[in-house]
């Protein structure tokens, strides 16, 4: 009965947590992309448009839902669902961080540890595709199908790698347990450098690395290869007939998913929750220097305000940063923070990665697409599985 | 607990089996074999087997299926016409042969293995993935090979068909 309490608890946390990181991921997006193009963002609800998330959820609930006369009905209102449903589905076999004990109770940070976690996310990741192939094909319309159809194609194309580039690190942990994983990975080598996948003797990951972030990126649909909703040619693709929530979902899925796939990245090669150098060397004082520094920067830009507003909203800012770095230096509670704070750290890195690659990047063509995947990352990601075989089994 | 599941998913994959039959419309049917794939997993998972429910979602609901849809959506198949009156016989004698053949299945597989037992919830905990890839490579390792052997000449014989179209 208390496990089922606990894991309700942790389940309502968990999805709060996540839904309104989704929601101010594309706050982050807009205001990145916005500075990368030397434009301002969302600016006008809230201090730094920080409203904008909840004013864009208003409009699209209350926004009227258009359904098409022509479409499949069972299916076109299944589509979304079955998208977003996947979508946020795989967060549940995702551990951000070691155990929480309290009242003479301990609970791991997780929402349940199952031994094959990788693969679960692999097989609901692969269901993923009939909520984008459905969507096009129920639309009855021939953007859409094109959409759709490219959409199914790329997926599977671009598992295969995706896979195969899983398989090399998971040959040196041994597990496919995701909290294993991580935990295999603790430990440094020549006392300072993390035992992380991707450093890690006797093959350093790093072309797995690469090879699984590139094929993530066709995997989630994001530029440089979203295909699937190409507007110079398809208008939207896959969602060119959906409005209000139902294309609101897409749109949620597709973060979900770029959250999932970076926390795989994180977990398999980064080391999860594990520091980037020894507790010994102070790696425990960078959360709350990094939280003072936003405070202090806050409140250095509050007393000398550019705009009139900011007099009071940044000092605010600067106020809730010192508190939450005072929070992350209290003794009792830094066990259970840290690792949190190492993982949402590099998994907000490589979040900010897949942004900025859509600022920066132009779209690939269909072939060049499709050539790209079976002629170069296939075979890169079979050669570098098989070196990563040979010299595990030579040094192990 | 565990009866409830199983029963649920047990009914939700004979439902869905009958409506991949029963549709019209090829992409129906093929989201009905979805769904029985789909409940098989639910199945193996009860049993304790997660690795072998992980890869049948993984390969069939995933890999297989996706390639269905794929195709279907390609060659944009539209709903099948039944309008053909049925033959009298076929409706007639369909069911009872249905029920005739089942019942002789039963007769056989209660003589051939009269030892055989019920199987029980949570009864095959060697599912891990470890525990399934020793049992592959050390008791089973002809009928792996084998198995591996046939797949490679069926992928060789997919491109010799696919070049003969090229050509």
């Amino acid at each position: 009965m208390v496990f089922f309490i606990i894991t309700l608890i942790k389940l309502a946390l968990i999805a709060f947590v996540l839904l309104t990181a989704l929601a101010y991921l594309q706050w982050v997006e807009r205001k990145v992309i916005a500075h990368v193009q030397v434009r301002m963002g969302p600016s006008r609800v809230g201090p730094h448009g920080l409203l904008q998330p909840l004013a864009d959820v208003i409009k699209l609930i209350t926004k009227e839902g258009v359904i098409p006369p022509h479409v499949n009905k069972f299916f076109y209102l299944g589509a979304p669902f079955l998208a977003v449903f996947m979508a946020l589905i795989s967060i549940s076999v995702i551990p951000f961080g070691t155990q929480i004990s309290a009242f003479g109770y301990t609970t791991q940070m997780q929402l349940t540890d199952v031994n094959v976690g990788l693969l679960v996310i692999l097989a609901i990741s692969s269901m993923g595709v009939y909520g984008i192939a459905l969507a096009g094909w129920a639309s009855n319309n021939k953007y859409s199908l094109l959409g759709g159809l490219r959409s199914s194609a790329q997926m599977i194309s671009y598992e295969l790698p995706l896979s195969l580039a899983l398989a090399a690190p998971l040959l040196m942990v041994g597990t496919l347990s995701l909290r294993e994983v991580v935990n295999g990975q603790a430990g440094f080598q020549l006392g300072f450098i993390p035992k992380w996948t991707i450093f890690s003797f006797p093959s350093p990951q790093i072309f797995s690395f690469l090879i699984f972030m590139i094929a993530a990126f066709a995997e989630t649909n994001r530029v440089p290869f979203d295909l699937p909703e190409a507007e110079n040619e398809l208008v939207a693709g896959f969602h060119v007939e959906y409005s209000s929530m139902k294309f609101a979902a897409f749109f949620m899925a597709e973060y979900a998913n770029m959250v999932t796939v970076c926390s795989v990245a994180t977990l398999l090669f980064l080391g999860g929750w594990q520091p980037l150098w020894p507790v010994e060397y102070g790696s425990n004082f960078l959360a709350p220097a990094i939280l003072f520094l936003a405070g202090a920067i806050c409140i250095y830009h509050g007393i000398n305000w550019a705009r009139p507003l900011d007099k009071y909203t940044l000092p605010a800012f600067g106020v809730i940063f010192f508190l939450l770095a005072g929070l992350m230096a209290f003794p009792p509670v830094v066990p259970v923070l840290m690792p949190i704070f190492w993982f949402c750290a590099k998994l907000g890195i490589l979040l900010f990665v897949f942004v900025w690659i859509r600022a920066t990047l132009p779209r690939l063509r269909y072939d060049q697409l499709m050539g790209f995947a079976w002629k170069f990352l296939f075979p890169v990601a079979l050669l570098n599985l098989l070196v990563t075989g040979l010299l595990v089994a030579l040094f192990s | 607990m565990n009866l409830f599941f199983f029963l649920l998913f047990a009914i939700i994959a004979v439902v869905c089996a009958v409506s991949v039959v029963a549709q019209r419309h090829p992409i129906s049917s093929a989201l009905s074999l979805i769904g029985v794939m789909g409940s098989l997993a639910v199945l193996y998972l009860l049993l304790g087997a997660e690795f072998i429910a992980t890869a049948q979602i993984i390969v069939y609901a995933g890999a297989v299926m996706v390639l269905f849809i794929f195709v279907i959506m390609l060659l944009n198949a539209g709903a099948e016409d039944r309008g053909g009156k049925r033959s009298l016989l076929a409706s007639a004698l369909g069911v009872p042969a249905i029920v005739a053949l089942l019942g002789v299945l039963c007769y056989f597989v209660q003589r051939w293995f009269p030892n055989a037992g019920t199987v029980q919830f949570d009864a095959w905990r060697g599912g891990s993935a470890q525990a399934f890839g020793y049992a592959l490579f050390t008791d089973y390792l002809l009928p792996f090979e084998v198995t591996s052997v046939l797949i490679l000449i069926a992928i060789i014989g997919a491109i010799v068909l696919a070049r003969k179209e090229l050509d």
